[in-house]
């Protein structure tokens, strides 16, 4: 959890609100106790039209989603299995709240944008490769397509979630402080 | 500007508050099970931080897959009989003692008004039928609890729900709680916390409260909430006589956990429950909530009656009224899980378990198993399950199953006719 994560890379849009921590990873493998064992199975269960895990996570570092991504169960699991398949930032409307504190937990960023503007992201850029970049000092991505498409959004990310992803987590600065 | 029972909860437990918006709070309690903790165990092993905070605020159980169905659960419960022994915790409750979690901590008195809990598991939020805020966490969230008795917490607004009418004859909890989910959607109480009041709430029993409190999270809320009163204090009472010197007593300090009547709230709704029927779920989202009467007819393939939101003996003897004198359907298989060892041998002096079993039922030992596919009634694909438990996900009770939540007394219906249907039809 304490090294550096990179935070950019080949965007997969999941057009879909409400993907719970069961569809992230599956109940059964719970019984996992290291995190690498959840590397084959991310997004096993997911219900989407046309979603194969098995071609459409190759290379994707970033997810860009709708709303209430992360809902239910409370497994770490889930980021953990985002985090082992080196995805380790996830843009939505909005978070479940304990999926939300996992990720910056784990030094993870979960990003909410309006839903405006993710609608013009899957507008835009869901129909064709996509690369995003992350500029941590500035708060800024930019998303860039193959057919030479190109934006800048600004997002926002507070201060206490921001000395969690440059502590490396939780445990390093809670045994600091407390 | 008055203040909400959580506003005072935090207030009462705060530590820092490192940015505006983010509280540190201390916990009276940090409940542990044997899926989300051994690799917060082994990461303070491997960081060389093996310590707890204070052995007799931390509560453990063995209870999502028990007995260990293969190597790797049991290698779960290994790590954390070894642990509970290396660190003392007295409170460790392992196979022969365990149950689900959230039904056994309550019942061995740990929770009490105005207290702080966390858990590894998202339903922690039943412990807020006991006006405490009870919150699910993530493993890492848990390992600090473990190590540094804290968590943090953003500011969480109240939702007020004041529910009133009186429910019709098979109309339960578990209905009423469906509804409200249905009414605010799956992502309606998200970083909110769900104060249930009024005269419907009053007039429930802890076991009832636990059932509402308990699926607060399946609208995204943090903690659902009940006012402590007399109720609370009688439940509590052999565990807290000590404590005080009568049950008014008791009764007078637990009354500082209310809401303030100039609180600010997000949101306040009023739920008329008088022309409530019974309801189920359907898809695979619990906020698709259709009446039994408009599912009636759905076959199903197995029926499980059980878990932490339904598994107490009042579930059970609800069960037992609809299935007393009747045989489950030939097409059906129904699995039974007492949610605590107390519970079970309350059900069998009450001869409910003999009503189960001559109805044809498996009954099975205390354990969350079957609610999460892990065990203990996992469904083939293409399979439907009438259940009493708390999600109906894709794949929650197995790859490929179709899950249709309800309360016991719909169940038991369910498992006599073979398909959806209503209790009244075999009740008198």
């Amino acid at each position: 959890m304490s090294q550096k994560k990179a935070f950019n890379g080949k965007v997969l849009f999941l057009d879909r609100c409400d993907i719970n921590t069961d569809e992230i990873i599956p109940a059964k493998y719970l019984t996992e106790i290291t995190k690498e064992a959840l590397k084959p199975n991310l997004l096993e269960d997911l219900i989407m039209d046309g979603f194969d895990p098995s071609k459409d996570l190759h290379g994707v570092r970033v997810i860009i989603t709708r709303s209430n991504f992360g809902c239910g169960s409370s497994r770490e699991h889930a980021p953990w299995a985002l985090e082992v398949n080196d995805i380790n930032l996830v843009i939505a409307e909005n978070f479940a709240r304990i999926f939300r504190q996992n990720m910056y937990n784990c030094g993870m960023i979960a990003a909410e944008l309006s839903s405006e503007e993710i609608d013009s992201l899957f507008k835009d850029f869901s129909g064709e490769e996509a690369e995003l970049t992350t500029d941590l000092e500035n708060n800024t991505f930019t998303i860039s397509s193959k057919s030479g498409k190109s934006r800048t959004l600004a997002f926002s990310i507070s201060g206490f979630d921001r000395t969690l992803v440059a502590a490396g987590g939780w445990v390093a600065y809670a045994d600091s402080k407390y | 500007m008055g203040k909400t029972i959580v506003e005072k909860i935090f207030d009462a437990h705060l530590v820092d508050s490192p940015e505006e918006g983010v509280h540190v709070l201390n916990l009276d309690r940090v409940f542990c099970h044997e899926i989300t903790t051994p690799i917060a165990i082994n990461d303070l092993v491997s960081r060389g931080m093996d310590r707890v905070f204070d052995q007799e605020k931390i509560k453990a159980v063995i209870d999502h897959v028990s007995p260990a169905k293969d190597s790797k659960t049991a290698e779960q419960g290994k790590i954390m009989r070894e642990w509970a022994k290396r660190q003392d915790i007295k409170d460790f409750f392992d196979i022969g003692q365990n149950g689900v979690c959230h039904a056994i901590f309550p019942e061995k008195g740990f929770v009490r008004p105005g207290f702080t809990v966390i858990m590894g598991d998202s339903h922690t939020c039943t412990h807020g039928a006991f006006g405490a805020f009870a919150a699910g966490v993530g493993t890492t969230d848990l390992e600090v609890g473990i190590l540094k008795g804290v968590c943090s917490f953003l500011t969480a607004e109240t939702i007020k729900i004041n529910v009133s009418g009186s429910l019709k004859n098979g109309v339960y909890a578990k209905d009423v709680i469906l509804s409200i989910i249905a009414k605010l959607g799956v992502n309606g109480a998200t970083n909110k916390v769900i104060e249930f009041t009024g005269p419907v709430i009053n007039s429930f029993n802890m076991s009832e409260r636990m059932t509402l409190c308990n699926m607060a999270i399946e609208a995204g809320g943090t903690c659902g909430i009940c006012y402590p009163d007399q109720t609370t204090v009688d439940y509590l009472w052999e565990f807290i006589k000590d404590d005080y010197s009568s049950k008014e007593s008791a009764l007078k300090d637990y009354m500082k956990w209310q809401s303030d009547e100039d609180a600010v709230y997000a949101q306040e709704i009023d739920f008329e429950v008088s022309t409530l029927e019974p309801v189920s779920t359907f898809g695979y989202k619990p906020d698709q909530v259709k009446t039994i009467r408009e599912l009636e007819g759905t076959p199903v393939d197995q029926v499980y009656i059980g878990s932490c939101t339904n598994g107490r003996i009042e579930d059970l003897r609800e069960a037992a009224k609809v299935l007393e004198g009747k045989k489950i359907a030939d097409s059906v298989r129904v699995v039974l899980s007492p949610a605590t060892p107390a519970i079970y041998k309350m059900a069998l002096k009450e001869g409910l378990i003999e009503i189960f079993m001559d109805a044809g039922v498996c009954l099975t030992n205390p354990t969350c198993g079957a609610c999460l596919g892990m065990s203990n009634g996992v469904l083939a694909a293409g399979e439907v399950c009438a259940s009493t438990t708390n999600r109906n996900f894709n794949g929650r009770m197995g790859k490929g199953g179709m899950v249709h939540l309800m309360s016991p007394a719909s169940a038991a219906a369910t498992a006599i006719s073979g398909f959806i249907c209503n209790s009244s039809l075999y009740k008198g």
